[in-house]
């Protein structure tokens, strides 16, 4: 009788697996590294990973639907003449004219001026749809400066000096050229079809000492009227938070490594920068330290995605936070409706992210005429402004189960956590203990 | 015609002599907030600033057809996003002298250090003396003519408009340089990544002769520059152009 060694199932490897060999191939064929659009997609700690309390013996809530919860904030205090004041505390981040076509810019202004809030420029210049239709419009002072001149910045609401952003702190952009239309073109100041880089770096500054300068050419060009806001990557937020405070912003807006970009290396999106929730108590510690908590406003942005997430960013300390991925989801980026066409591009509803390709079967991130036409702006913009009453809402609803009357009274206290890494991230105790890892620095 | 009419009518009343602003006795705030307040130029045309003392963002944002002169050096950023008006600088200037300057001129009668004319957008900047490095940083359809030399990176990521350099250039001379144009009278110690020496034509001779009237500048000859511009080899990303970054 003959013995026959039975075989082992076969194994894949979990350092390389699938999408890693393939990504191997796709190098090996192409010769150029991937750039895609959005956010890190691997898992990392997240609000997820906190949980609130809620109310008990020591602790009563407020009556849903009959005590107040106010969501009210105001931006800019500090130093402006006018402060802008929102109606609640989720704003719309920058996100470009080039990048995102037209009507869906339109339809972010008209979704958050029907909620109360404000919408952002992004790096080309400020549209007349946002402009016309944001009733609150903060405008991006980047390093391009595309687009830039002091009518725009005497119109807008605020301004935001961009430093970095969450996907890729310390990198710049790249718009390529097949979403570089006339009217882009025009806008930037550039040959049409064309690639167009984005600089890492402001020209004319460099450091913060310069910047504070900078921040004083900008108020003393408008009249000191305007807050002045100063964004940063999720990179070194102690330091970062507390030298912007240091060169005179009124605002700080931290943006983690969830947040999402219009196009870069996906080694850059997935490889640098922090976790927005290991980014928000460092900042706020900073603010702390110098005794501008709630003197110079947080506002957080990098993943959030409903209202759970908004009241865990604010009891972590924040002011506020930003949406830039949800909000686009909101206006009908990724929709199943659209499966089709999707595969037709070799992937999935709820996976594409070859924004910088121009291609965009929802008409968001593209130029092209034809399917910039799906984005209907008054219909996106019902939606937008629907998902953010939702998530004001359901942020409320945490905030009286926790007995506040004002979401920004939600407090660390107020939260445990389920793992250790997000306990020591948050400085919140690990769920059933009384433990905050690494409690007592940063 | 009725005469006596015309004689009854109100005089408008012109301020030829020059408004002083002595920032030793009140704050740079109410210079500028008093030059953005100008909204009719013939109102009051002429402005003077005394002991500037190098103070930064001086006549930034000015918005009217008006002549500022700055008595002395001033710091950062000094006509910033200027828009039409003719600043004159009787001294030196800090970094980003005329940054994102829109139209009109400003004139620094000594040297200019870093980012002189970044972004710019339109106008003239003439600068006397030398101007550091990165003069005319990503410069986007302003005119600049210096004097004297200009520092590394010059140019760098200039997408439109002139940079006219009497004197010679530093390392790295228009790197990544889009469609801007480079004439340069002396030396360039090197040309950065995609910039190259090109043929001068005579619309490009015409061009900067027009350009040397404005500065003022006579005693040279258009003939006596090379001109330098983009390549266009970088201008779609292709990975065999790898090395040249």
């Amino acid at each position: 009788m003959t013995y026959h060694n039975p075989p082992t199932t076969p194994r894949r490897s979990a350092t390389f697996d699938d999408y890693t060999m393939s990504e191997i191939r796709r190098a090996a064929a192409t010769g150029i590294y991937d750039i895609r659009g959005s956010g890190a997609k691997r898992k990392l700690p997240h609000f997820d990973d906190l949980l609130f309390l809620g109310a008990s013996i020591s602790r009563y809530p407020l009556e849903g639907y009959r005590e107040r919860c106010d969501t009210s904030v105001t931006l800019g205090a500090r130093h402006a003449k006018k402060p802008i004041q929102l109606k609640i505390p989720i704003t719309i981040a920058g996100m470009s004219f080039g990048s995102l076509s037209g009507p869906a810019k339109e339809a972010l202004g008209r979704g958050a001026t029907i909620a109360g809030t404000s919408t952002t420029t992004g790096d080309g210049g400020m549209t007349e749809e946002e402009r016309g239709h944001s009733q609150t419009l903060v405008y991006q002072y980047l390093p391009s400066r595309y687009g830039m001149n002091p009518r725009d910045l005497r119109r807008a609401d605020a301004i935001e000096i961009v430093v970095g952003q969450g996907a890729k702190p310390g990198g710049g952009g790249m718009l390529l050229g097949q979403k570089i239309s006339d009217r882009v073109a025009e806008m930037r100041t550039l040959p049409k079809g064309i690639d167009q880089r984005s600089a890492c770096r402001h020209p004319d500054w460099t450091g913060p000492d310069d910047l504070e300068i900078k921040i004083l050419e900008l108020r003393e060009i408008t009249d000191w009227e305007k807050p002045i806001y100063v964004k940063v990557g999720g990179a070194r937020p102690y330091y970062d938070t507390a030298l912007a405070v240091k060169a005179g912003a009124d605002v700080v807006v931290l943006d983690g490594m969830q947040g999402g970009t219009a196009a870069t290396q996906e080694v850059f999106i997935e490889h640098v920068g922090q976790p927005t929730l290991a980014c928000i108590r460092p900042a706020v510690k900073a603010l702390q330290d110098l005794g501008m908590h709630r003197k110079v406003q947080l506002i957080v942005s990098g993943g959030i995605r409903n209202g759970a997430d908004v009241a865990k960013a604010l009891a972590l300390g924040a002011d506020a936070v930003s949406i830039g991925t949800a909000a686009l989801i909101a206006l009908g980026d990724n929709d199943p409706r659209w499966e089709d066409e999707y595969q037709k591009l070799g992937t999935t509803a709820g996976a594409y992210d070859d924004w910088h390709e121009g291609k965009d079967p929802a008409g968001i991130t593209t130029q092209d005429p034809e399917l910039m036409k799906r984005v209907d702006p008054i219909a996106a913009g019902r939606r937008l402004a629907n998902y953010l009453k939702v998530m004001t809402l359901e942020a409320q609803t945490i905030a009286r189960a926790c007995g506040k009357n004002h979401v920004h009274n939600l407090e660390p206290e107020d939260l445990c956590a389920l793992t250790i890494e997000s306990a020591a991230m948050a400085g919140v105790p690990l769920a059933g203990t009384g433990w905050i890892p690494g409690k007592g620095s940063f | 015609m009725n005469v006596t009419t015309l004689a009854k009518a109100p005089q408008r009343e012109v301020n030829y002599a020059p408004r002083v602003f002595d920032l030793d006795a009140a704050p740079l705030r109410e210079l500028n907030l008093a030059l953005h307040q100008v909204t009719d130029a013939s109102d009051e045309p002429s402005w003077e600033v005394i002991n500037p003392k190098g103070s930064h963002a001086v006549a930034a944002g000015v918005a009217q057809p008006i002549a500022v002169e700055v008595r002395g050096s001033v710091g950062y950023y000094c006509g910033g996003m200027n828009d039409r008006a003719s600043i004159t600088v009787h001294g030196s200037a800090g970094p980003g002298v005329g940054e994102n300057m829109m139209s009109g001129q400003i004139t620094v009668k000594g040297d200019a250090s870093q980012y002189a004319g970044a972004t710019g957008r339109g106008g003239l900047l003439v600068i006397e003396g030398n101007a550091s490095s990165r003069c005319g940083i990503s410069m986007k359809g302003i005119d600049i003519v210096v004097r004297g030399n200009v520092g590394h990176m010059s140019a760098f990521m200039a997408q439109s408009g002139n940079l006219v350099v009497l004197g010679n250039a530093g390392d790295a001379l228009g790197d990544s340089i889009y469609e801007a144009r480079l004439f340069v009278r002396g030396e360039v110690k090197s040309l950065g990544a995609d910039c190259i020496k090109k043929e001068m034509r005579p619309e490009h001779i015409a061009k900067l002769k027009e350009l040397l009237d404005r500065a003022g500048i006579t005693d040279v000859k258009p003939e006596e520059f090379t001109r330098y511009g983009s390549a266009r080899t970088l201008y779609n990303f292709n990975i065999d152009n790898a090395d040249a970054y």
